[in-house]
């Protein structure tokens, strides 16, 4: 039986894999979809003494882009982000998720900030209203509140040319 | 025409490689020696043409021919002669012909240094080498062939990753996959002989020098990519625990694993199945690491396939290669009897605690880097697992056996005596438990970890240094010690030296980040930084902004003036990349690194800086580098040569019975 070991634990991982590379790493299926984004007030990095709140944006679409400063992939999008906050075409506000070692503030003023506002998720609460499972994720918010899509993963050109741009548009950013 | 050239001989190559494959296996379970003696040309032809084609794309390359899609996707006319060249192998096309490319070369190595093997064995070598490059050629011509045309040709193309364009990245791609496809050598040798059903110690024997340079190889790339990720990233660090890392990580524990247990195989005859296991094993993880990187199951920063399809055809390839040689290691394990026995106190024994405190840390390796899979597959959600775990589950599996390393050489083979080896040791133990303890004192105060860092790095340098002792004690030179001592010696005293490099760098290294106006002073680690301002610098293809900062010593300005470093914020003017080019001024006990962050005002006269002074930290790449020597030094002793030729007659004597 001990010789059969190493075969069984092969097919196994071979099951996971078989399983890994049939899902769509960017699509989560997010209850929130269609509904209204949930609320939240929280104090934004850097600016001591403001707040942020969804409903400060009504009347706007807009990103909620969900990161954080120990994260790889954040940094890979950090440049396409960088180069939308060049051109503007819709603001897009940083959720800060569980930064326990307190560094979104001295990476930001590094690297620079695409973000509008930086609200500070410390205890992560935020992020499981919105149902986030993982950084980076961004929501596209509409004029009303509404969550009307979510991007699971880095935002690369492509993904931002494909999917976020034309939705934008049919939302009328 | 030179791009349908390539993909013709890509073609030849392959059916050469089916040939490779076919024949000579049949011909080996017959008892044919026509049919065996395909086996060499068919693997040099197959070399000959897979390096047409790997010619035939760097010169489409080289001559920035935008008709071919790969060329378009990945080069860019302003891009360096030398990163054209580096950018051929650098898409995930031409990767997987470099694979093919090395792959042949290796085969092609075996078949001109084995003449004193005998025919059966090379043909079956051979023949699974043939598979194997079968199934990577055929990958890359159903799935991921470089020379598909675009029509109609691009104008310009969008260039290299920026990331890559660094001379480090031209080296560190060939290293990585000469170590890893290097391992298939050992793989072949251990399906030829679960296939051959003889399973003695000879392939042990033979395959040991061929898996030690693979080693060599792959720790060298190992340590290029981590050097690349240290100067290049500009983040400062030098291991991210990142995916495509641990893919490298985890057949280099398995491969120092391999090379241990083949020493055992090779001289007592002990552990055979868990030598052709860990062949196997380190075989399956380069595969394993070419799919997780090139598949897209798992996301990182340098992954740059993500098909499907691809995916598919890889898993395919992992399930008959890997499923195929466990089905066989699992039929012919009764066939494997023990060898030689050995008491509980041995250098045998030492060396397979040493072996299963590897494989423990490979699987703590293997459990973080496939964990955010598993989750997912199983409809849990999505997480990412990053450097705390690896750093709190790694150091403490791998701690034993860098303490064993240092009694491992020094025990006798089948059974060692312990009151000896006590009287051998306890001075080095006692010095490098005090050395651990007082070192971190005189420095910031006690440190747990500093002191484990400091007590493994320098037990490993004292035996290492009475490994020598004991050897002249018996009336040795060190001229008449043999290569594969030295090289055993070289490789440990590495590791010695690569753990002090990290336990002073993880401790004790500082960085500040700092706002500067030009003029401004900034004090680190007594040096005084003095932002001198920037200046516009136009790269072949990237514009700059150079900072110039004068580093003078103490910590008031004023001091003697020391050096000048130079770091650059680059935008690359294909894709409009922002790239960070640290300025590093290295010496034997500290680096001194900066990076520019971002300009804080439209004039570019502020910006933010990032110091860091790093003690120690080359001693890492120092360490590297003697494993590598070390290798390459063990595989050439000459006794391998006197044992392959003596092999001979005692195969064919096991034959005739």
């Amino acid at each position: 039986m001990k010789r059969w070991l190493p075969l069984i634990l092969f097919a196994v991982l071979v099951g996971f894999f078989a399983k890994g590379l049939f899902l769509n790493p960017r699509e989560v299926p997010s209850p929130f979809i269609g509904k209204a984004a949930p609320a939240f007030t929280l104090p934004v990095v850097g600016q001591t003494d403001k707040t942020f709140s969804p409903a400060d944006m009504k009347g706007k679409v807009w990103l909620l882009n969900v990161w954080a400063p120990w994260c790889v992939s954040c940094r890979q999008e950090h440049g396409v982000l960088m180069a939308l906050a060049q051109s503007q075409p819709v603001p897009i506000v940083g959720l800060n998720w569980k930064d326990k070692e307190r560094e979104a503030e001295q990476l930001l003023a590094q690297a620079g900030s695409p973000y509008l506002a930086v609200p500070d998720d410390l205890t992560g609460k935020v992020g499981i209203d919105y149902g986030v499972t993982g950084t980076p994720e961004t929501y596209i918010i509409d004029k009303a509140g509404i969550v009307r899509m979510k991007h699971v993963g880095p935002i690369s050109e492509e993904v931002w040319k494909e999917k976020i741009e034309p939705k934008l548009k049919e939302l009328g950013a | 025409m030179i791009p349908e050239l390539g993909h013709f001989a890509l073609i030849v190559a392959l059916l050469l490689a089916l040939t490779q494959a076919i024949l000579p296996l049949i011909g080996a379970q017959r008892g044919n020696l026509t049919l065996m003696a395909v086996a060499r040309p068919a693997a040099q032809g197959q070399f000959v043409f897979v390096a047409l084609a790997f010619g035939c794309l760097a010169w489409s390359f080289l001559h920035n021919d935008f008709s071919v899609e790969n060329v378009a996707r990945n080069s860019f006319s302003q891009l360096p002669e030398i990163y054209r060249f580096a950018a051929t192998g650098g898409s995930h096309e031409g990767s997987m012909l470099l694979w093919a490319l090395i792959l042949a070369f290796w085969t092609t190595a075996v078949s001109v240094f084995s003449r004193h093997l005998p025919d059966d064995m090379v043909a079956r070598v051979i023949g699974i080498m043939g598979l194997v490059s079968s199934g990577f050629l055929a990958f890359s011509l159903t799935t991921s062939n470089p020379f598909l045309r675009l029509l109609p040709a691009a104008v310009e193309g969008r260039d290299m990753n920026p990331l890559l364009q660094d001379p480090g990245m031209v080296i560190h791609p060939p290293m990585l996959y000469m170590g890893y496809v290097g391992f298939s050598v050992a793989f072949a040798f251990a399906i030829a002989a679960l296939l051959s059903g003889r399973l003695d110690a000879a392939w042990a024997r033979w395959s040991r020098p061929w898996t030690t340079v693979a080693w060599a190889f792959l720790s060298a790339g190992i340590a290029l990519g981590s050097w690349w990720a240290y100067y290049e990233l500009g983040w400062g660090g030098w291991w991210f625990w990142d995916p495509t890392e641990n893919a490298s990580f985890m057949p280099w524990l398995a491969g120092t694993a391999l090379i241990h247990s083949l020493a055992v195989t090779e001289k007592r005859g002990a552990f055979k199945a868990w030598t052709v296991l860990l062949a196997i094993t380190a075989f399956s993880l380069s595969l394993l690491g070419t799919f997780l990187v090139r598949s897209g199951v798992l996301s990182s920063v340098h992954a740059f396939a993500t098909d499907p399809s691809r995916g598919a055809f890889i898993l395919g390839f992992l399930v008959v290669v890997i499923g195929g040689s466990l089905a066989l290691f699992a039929w012919r394990a009764p066939k494997m009897l023990t060898g030689g026995s050995f008491s509980w106190f041995s250098r045998e024994s030492l060396l397979l605690s040493n072996n299963v405190v590897f494989l423990a840390a490979l699987g703590t390796v293997l459990l973080g880097t496939l964990y955010p899979l598993l989750i997912d597959a199983l409809g849990m959600g999505k997480i990412s697992v990053g450097p705390p775990y690896f750093n709190a589950v790694f150091v403490p599996v791998i701690a034993p056996a860098l303490f064993l390393m240092g009694i491992g050489p020094l025990a006798r083979w089948k059974e060692a005596s312990l009151p000896d080896m006590v009287a051998l040791l306890k001075w080095a133990l006692a010095i490098s438990v005090a050395t651990g303890l007082l070192l971190p004192l005189t420095l910031k105060g006690f440190n747990p970890w500093a002191t484990l860092g400091f007590t493994l790095s320098v037990w490993i340098a004292l035996t290492v240094l009475i490994g020598f002792r004991e050897r002249m004690k018996n009336g040795g030179r060190l001229s008449n010690l043999s290569r594969a001592f030295w090289g055993m010696q070289l490789a440990h005293f590495g590791i010695a030296l690569g753990v002090a490099g990290i336990t002073l760098v993880a401790n004790y290294q500082t960085e500040r980040d700092v706002r500067m106006n030009v003029g401004d002073h900034a004090e680190l680690a007594g040096y005084t930084f003095t932002f001198q301002g920037t200046t516009e610098h136009e790269g072949p293809n990237y514009r700059a902004a150079r900072g110039t900062i004068e580093v003078s010593e103490g910590e008031k300005p004023g001091g003697k003036k020391l050096f000048v470093l130079h770091p650059e914020k680059r935008i690359y003017n294909a894709s409009g990349m922002a790239m960070t080019e640290a300025a590093i001024n290295p010496n034997f006990f500290r680096d001194v690194y900066v990076a520019l962050g971002e300009p804080l005002n439209d004039q570019a006269t502020t910006w933010v800086v990032r110091i860091f002074h790093k003690p120690f930290i080359n001693w890492l790449w120092i360490g590297a580098l003697f494993l590598a020597v070390g290798g390459f030094l063990a595989a050439s002793d000459r006794r391998y040569r006197i044992a392959v030729k003596a092999a001979v007659p005692a195969d064919a004597a096991t034959q005739g019975a």
